[in-house]
């Protein structure tokens, strides 16, 4: 009797060992397991030109085009690489539903739309000149490679010289007394690189114009980003840049918010394999990236920012929540135009622009996605008795390329015409007398606008609320930082609203659960009764005939 | 409780050692299931599924060599109903046992369940182990449907209402098996049978 004891207790415990790692759902220790190491990674390697020698760059450059012509000397192609990208036409067309989107032709929550404003926004063209709708495409010299390959830091492009760079000492921002002075362009020319986290980042880190304002997830701290804030970028660590991720070839650089690979399949990719999203997660780390196939299977309905991003803009800068216009032309008690800043030092209110309201470490908003995008383009009508989609994100539950992704939802309200029934395009930027930032007349700077935006203009304007959602999925978290299985897993966890999984601990039959706890309380009635008698007649006391 | 007291040996030492590991194991996997099925929290969700899908391939275990133990020893015979006495084991806990009366049933080597047990373990077996073990091996394997192709004929939403429906059944069988183990000459008199294995007859 003994010894078979002895042989089935190993047994089963045996079996319970086989059993266990098939069963766990928490991820165990190291559970990175396609991704290449830290030692594997290749720090970046100089390059085999040094551009401080060739004499073609040994000249007193007055202008940024004069140095791309002295760039095009050599690279024969690239101003026509560059013309093809968005970072040139600020276009961009939508491969599955044929939309023409882009910079040029959407009219966002943030600073609306750059048609008008063109000296000003296109500080962030790659190009010069770019001031009105007269901009010829076709001229190379007006490529800025500089924006993107200057390694001395010193090159800027301050708004309201049409993207040309600072070519004079001048006062920036006017009347800070703070002073930007221009760069030695000879330098700039002789220090070329590929483009580093600050290359990038002078422009993406501060969309809609003030650090972290528009993505939430990309702000300046990623140019020195720790562990915790980057997994990827972090500094000590893997230290990429952004173009590890963003694989760029011919000047097109991979991965847009426009057209988002929102749900990769397969494994991870190889060299010398034909890469459709380099950018995404899974082309280092596969569709399969967890040791537990429970895990894995998650990522048939969720993308992997969704855990891996619990919080974005992770930091004080933090990120604009909501951009409220019409409180814009408000002026302080004396009459003149004011500014506040909120506790930490972010805007609040500017009477040319209205308020704002940021927030930091901020949980996302979920949403079921396809990665298709359909954008409010100028001219598009609205229904102003409900928030306007400024990005319809497409989708749905239970379709096999649509996954629960995270976003950052920014809250707006702009104004519109109310008689057409479309968003405005206003001239907000500039120094002549429609310009709203400097007579404060919403009448003159949408009349403007339209005209610039070669759309009728009613005349009555109004203000609407609108939304536009960004797909989050930079600043990934350290593994540790990941969301747990019970802030999805629970009666009012992260994934509360989304519809079309069902999610244990979520989810349950309302009806099997009442009946099934009714019958539990019964027994547990009935046992009680049972039990009672039986101590009240005292007669079960163990005596027996 | 004299000299008139006989002791027979009921349950032998596997038989012990199965029911009490059984029994620990459905004590774990009834905590763990609520609480994955969201009714309370308590070890928190990864760690509630973790327990349970251990303790499910435990059971699973058990259960493979309890079958063998039962054919190889002819004590899956326990089992066979017979509906002789029903009526009186009815009585008896509807009113005899507050009137002192004695338990019509004598425990036998031969004999250990009464009508009434039998039947219940008979239903336990047939009906709500197999809901609990088929929803459940379906649940277990969630993450191969698509590769098997049963997502497309079956819903995970479907599988959870099954296992549930049989969690609850399980948990009623659970509180009145252990109310009942309460009846016998003293309150405790058959905890310590299953314990020793020895049973005080008269
Ligand atoms: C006394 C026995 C058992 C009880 C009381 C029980 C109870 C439960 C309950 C209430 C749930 C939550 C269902 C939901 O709301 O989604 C659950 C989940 C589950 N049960 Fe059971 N169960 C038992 C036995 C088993 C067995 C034998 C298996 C496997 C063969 C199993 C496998 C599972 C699985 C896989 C889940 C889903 C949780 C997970 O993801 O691992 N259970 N159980």
């Amino acid at each position: 009797m003994l010894s078979r004891l002895k042989f089935i207790l190993p047994l089963m415990a045996a079996g319970a060992l086989l059993a266990a790692p098939t069963a766990s759902a928490v991820p165990a220790e190291p559970a990175a397991a396609t991704a290449p190491q830290l030692e594997t990674i290749i720090k970046p390697k100089a390059s085999t030109a040094d551009h401080s020698k060739f004499k073609e760059l040994n000249r007193n450059f007055q202008t940024g085009p004069q140095v791309t012509e002295a760039c095009l000397i050599c690279h024969t192609e690239a101003a026509k690489q560059v013309q093809h990208t968005k970072h040139w036409t600020w276009e961009s067309t939508d491969p599955k539903t044929g939309q023409v989107r882009g910079k040029k032709n959407i009219i966002n929550n943030y600073c609306t739309s750059p048609v008008s404003n063109e000296k000003d926004c296109m500080a962030c063209h790659a190009g010069y000149g770019w001031k009105d709708d007269k901009f010829d495409f076709k001229v190379e010299k007006n490529v800025d490679c500089l924006i993107c390959h200057d390694q001395t830091g010193t090159y800027r492009k301050l708004p309201g010289d049409a993207g040309h760079p600072v070519y004079k000492r001048v006062e920036f921002p006017k009347g800070s007394g703070k002073f930007v002075e221009p760069a030695d362009l000879k330098k700039v020319a002789q220090s070329i690189g590929m483009p580093t986290r600050s290359n990038c980042g002078s422009c993406h880190f501060f969309g809609a114009g003030g650090n972290g304002a528009k993505h939430g997830d990309l702000d300046a701290s990623l140019q020195h980003p720790g562990k915790y804030l980057d997994v990827h970028m972090d500094e000590k660590g893997l230290n990429f840049t952004c173009t590890t991720c963003h694989a760029t070839s011919s000047h097109e650089v991979s991965g847009s918010r426009y057209n988002v690979a929102a749900a990769v399949k397969g494994p991870a990719h190889i060299r010398g394999k034909q890469d459709e999203s380099p950018a995404a997660c899974q082309s280092c780390h596969s569709d399969k990236p967890h040791h537990e196939a429970m895990l894995n299977q998650h990522t048939e309905k969720l993308a992997c920012q969704t855990c891996h991003i619990p919080e974005y803009a992770r930091n004080e800068i933090g990120t604009e929540a909501s951009w409220d216009w019409s409180q814009a032309t408000i002026m302080g008690a004396d009459g003149k135009p004011m500014v506040s800043k909120d506790s930490a030092g972010r805007r609040k209110f500017d009477s040319k622009k209205g308020t704002w309201v940021w927030d930091s470490y901020v949980i996302p908003e979920y949403r079921w996605y396809n990665g298709v995008s359909t954008y409010k383009v100028i001219g598009d009508k609205i229904d102003p008795s409900k928030t306007v989609q400024i990005n319809e994100v497409g989708g749905a539950p239970g379709d096999a390329d649509s996954r629960i992704w995270p976003t950052k939802v920014h809250r707006g309200k702009q104004p519109y015409d109310k008689v057409n029934n479309y968003l405005t395009v206003q001239h907000t930027a500039g120094e002549d007398h429609t310009a709203l930032w400097h007579n404060y007349d919403w009448q003159k700077a949408i009349g403007a606008g339209m005209k610039a935006a070669k759309l009728p203009y009613s005349g009555e304007y109004g203000f609407v609320d609108t939304e536009m959602t960004w797909p989050i999925t930079h600043m990934v978290a350290p593994k540790h930082d990941a969301l747990a299985c019970e802030q999805c897993h629970s009666k009012s966890g992260r994934l509360q609203g989304i519809e079309g999984v069902y999610l244990p601990s979520r989810d349950s039959n309302k009806w099997l659960d009442m009946i099934g706890w009714t019958l539990v309380m019964l027994s547990l009635i009935g046992i009680l009764i049972h039990g009672g008698l039986r101590i009240y007649t005292g007669k079960n006391k163990g005596q027996h005939k | 409780m004299n000299a008139v007291n006989r002791r027979i040996y009921l349950y032998n030492r596997y038989e012990r050692f199965w029911h009490w590991s059984q029994a620990l194991l459905v004590i774990l996997m009834m905590i763990t299931g609520f609480e994955v099925h969201g009714s309370y929290k308590l070890l928190g969700f990864g760690n509630a599924v973790n327990l349970h899908t251990v303790a499910a391939w435990t059971l699973l275990t058990l259960w493979a060599f309890t079958i063998f133990w039962q054919f190889t020893t002819d004590e899956w015979k326990q089992y066979i109903p017979s509906l002789k006495k029903v009526d009186a084991m009815v009585r008896y806990y509807a009113y005899g046992i507050f009137l002192n009366a004695p338990n019509p049933f004598h425990k036998t080597a031969a004999k250990k369940h009464n009508p009434l047990q039998r039947l219940a373990y008979l239903a336990l077996l047939s009906m709500v182990s197999p809901v609990i073990w088929g929803s459940g091996l379906f649940y277990l394997f969630y993450s191969s449907w698509k590769s098997l192709g049963i997502d497309a004929w079956l819903s995970l939403e479907a599988v959870a209402f099954v296992h549930t429906a049989g969690a609850f059944m399980m948990l009623v069988f659970f509180i009145a098996h252990v109310y009942l183990t309460t009846t016998g000459h003293t309150p405790t008199a058959h905890i310590k049978t299953m314990v020793t294995g020895w049973e005080e007859v008269d």
